[in-house]
């Protein structure tokens, strides 16, 4: 069962993780680095493209693409698509897509069990 | 000896007092140093473009006397090198503005050098072009330009510093390049030693954002704490001539430099980490690593360099219609109800009175705003206390503007004519710009770096005599 570190341990990924947003045209990139580098095997597990895809799917993202950093703890990700037109085209608040480094950071940590 | 890099700013829009401790630091070090402003984001050098059709002062950063008053005399007086791309659409006109700040402050022999080259909108119909990676649109229609600017690398500011200048005026250049040109013109690295170049671009990229590696941009509290917000120590970056690298600030300044700082802005808008392309070395960051070695010390190592892209980067920027925001708030006792029926009243309202092709969004902020997507698709999916504080925000966008006014018009009169106890009206709207990002051929851009004044010429101390550039 996953449920008793769900309500007593980290639950989501701000929990064990940190995240800067940058952006380049319509195309997004997320940097994510483990707090403590025991965790960066398990940020590699939970992080992985298809579940980043789908977190940003309602904003029409295409593709993700993750580059793993070992030496940092951390990896890169680069998720196209996903600015609704980018700083010039959105008509977004955040055109730049600043805040969606805490979008990621929400993700729980502990994958549906029926997944 | 190593050499210093410091940051003055970070963005057109950044603190104006930040060089202030970073030039004192500097001074206290004695070391050869610099000082970078960098002030030119993607969509910056087309708004002084169009500001400079109205206003023949308007072509340049216009917080650049802001930014230089308080550390010019210092800067001159102790032989440190200011670089900035502060010059956006108009370096002369940029030259001209710090020539009289250097005159009004008594300092009569200030040698002032503007980069000239990244400006192609003239050529841009001749020139060949390829897509960057990621572009998708066509180019815009002549009467559309607005600007087209190549991102230079360092040999025009390296150039500038040949021709004695204490300040270098710069448009468009890639951002670190301002902090590896005084790099190679102080160690004489040549242009194809990659790992040095690559190593020294990083330092620039690691201070380009300037307080973004040294605390900004970085504090959730309870997670990520940061001491001194208000007084944020802007970066200094110690370089060896071997590439070496320490990321610090000022002693005594607020923020930090921690290797978590350090990380999360040696990826700031990287994409492949193993192949980050800048005009004059393609840049390895996949064996990166970062050491704290001390307080507010950071050490990178690691950094490996690849030859440099045949083609340079363009920014083209075009007018596109106008665009508009509005907004009303609603608090209290069942305000996301009233913020949603006022969201509802106007999307009705719009339908039949603005054409089918306004282009519109709607956002209740304090519910879901920034995450969501232009149909609130997110929003619709989660609950939330109806009572609060919501803000409805309407966003359009049309190629006239009396249907964005008509808009933005119809948010207004939600005032009276809206639901119960709607307040805090603001409404504004401007011309839209849109970028696009093209590829051009190295050979095809001629920069370079030429004396604003007769002044110009002498050699500075240290500097390395012409290696093979």
């Amino acid at each position: 069962m996953t449920s008793m570190t769900a309500t007593t341990g980290p639950r989501r990924l701000h929990d064990i993780a940190h995240a800067r947003a940058g952006d380049k045209g319509d195309r997004l990139n997320l940097a994510v680095f483990a707090y403590d580098e025991r965790d960066y095997a398990r940020l590699v597990t939970i992080v992985n493209e298809s579940r980043v895809l789908e977190m940003f799917a309602h904003r029409g993202a295409t593709q993700v693409r993750r580059y793993l950093l070992p030496k940092l703890s951390g990896m890169n990700l680069v998720i196209d698509n996903v600015l609704q037109g980018g700083v010039n085209g959105a008509l977004n608040l955040d055109g730049h897509g600043k805040t969606l480094s805490f979008l990621l950071l929400s993700m729980p940590l502990v994958v549906d069990d029926t997944a | 000896m190593s050499f210093l890099l410091g940051s003055g700013a970070g963005f057109s829009g950044d603190r104006t007092d930040a060089a202030v401790a970073v030039v004192d630091e500097l001074i206290l070090r004695g070391e050869p140093c610099a000082l970078v402003f960098e002030t030119l984001g993607e969509r910056t050098l087309a708004a002084a473009q169009r500001r400079m059709r109205e206003d023949p002062e308007g072509g340049y950063e216009p917080l650049i006397e802001e930014l230089l008053e308080p550390v010019l005399e210092k800067c001159v007086s102790h032989g440190i090198r200011i670089l900035g791309n502060f010059g956006a659409a108009d370096p002369a006109g940029a030259c001209r503005r710090v020539d009289a700040l250097a005159k009004r402050q008594g300092l009569m022999s200030v040698k002032l050098a503007e980069v000239f080259g990244d400006d192609i909108r003239e050529r841009i119909g001749q020139l060949d072009l390829e897509p960057w990676e990621a572009e998708l649109g066509q180019l815009p229609e002549d009467g559309a330009l607005v600007s087209a600017n190549v991102y230079l690398g360092a040999a025009p500011l390296v150039e500038a510093l040949r021709l004695g200048a204490d300040v270098v005026v710069a448009g468009r250049v890639a951002d670190p390049a301002l902090f590896l040109a005084p790099l190679v013109a102080h160690f004489g690295w040549a242009w194809d030693d990659w790992d040095r170049l690559a190593a020294g671009m990083m330092a620039g990229h690691l201070a380009e954002c300037g307080s973004q590696v040294s605390g900004g941009y970085f504090a959730d509290p309870g997670y990520k704490d940061v001491p001194g917000m208000a007084r944020l120590g802007y970066p200094i970056i110690e370089v060896e001539g071997d590439g070496r690298l320490v990321v610090t600030k000022p002693a005594g300044s607020g923020g930090r430099v921690d290797e978590r700082t350090v990380k999360e802005q040696l990826l700031y808008e990287v994409h492949d980490p193993s192949h980050y392309l800048t005009p004059d070395v393609v840049v390895d960051l996949s064996e990166a690593e970062v050491r704290c070695i001390g307080r507010d010390r950071v050490e990178v190592t690691g950094i490996r360099g690849k030859p440099a892209p045949a083609r340079l980067k363009t920014t083209v920027c075009y007018d596109a219609g106008w665009q508009g925001e509005a907004e009303i708030s609603y608090a209290g006792p069942n305000a996301l109800a009233r913020a949603r029926l006022a969201a509802d009243t106007l999307r009705e309202r719009l339908s039949f009175r603005a054409p089918g092709d306004l282009r519109s969004r709607f956002d209740i902020i304090g519910h879901v705003s920034v995450f969501n997507d232009d149909d609130g698709k997110l929003a619709l999916a989660r609950e939330q206390s109806l009572d609060g504080d919501y803000r409805l925000r309407l966003a359009v966008e049309h190629a006239e503007r009396r249907w964005v006014e008509r808009a933005t018009q119809e948010l207004m009169a939600l005032y009276c004519a809206g639901p119960a106890g709607g307040g805090g009206v603001r409404r504004y709207f401007q011309r839209r710009l849109l970028s696009a990002s093209w590829l051009v051929r190295r050979e095809d851009v001629m920069a370079g770096a030429r004396c604003h004044d007769s002044a110009c010429g002498r050699k500075h101390v240290g500097d390395m005599e012409e290696s093979e550039t």
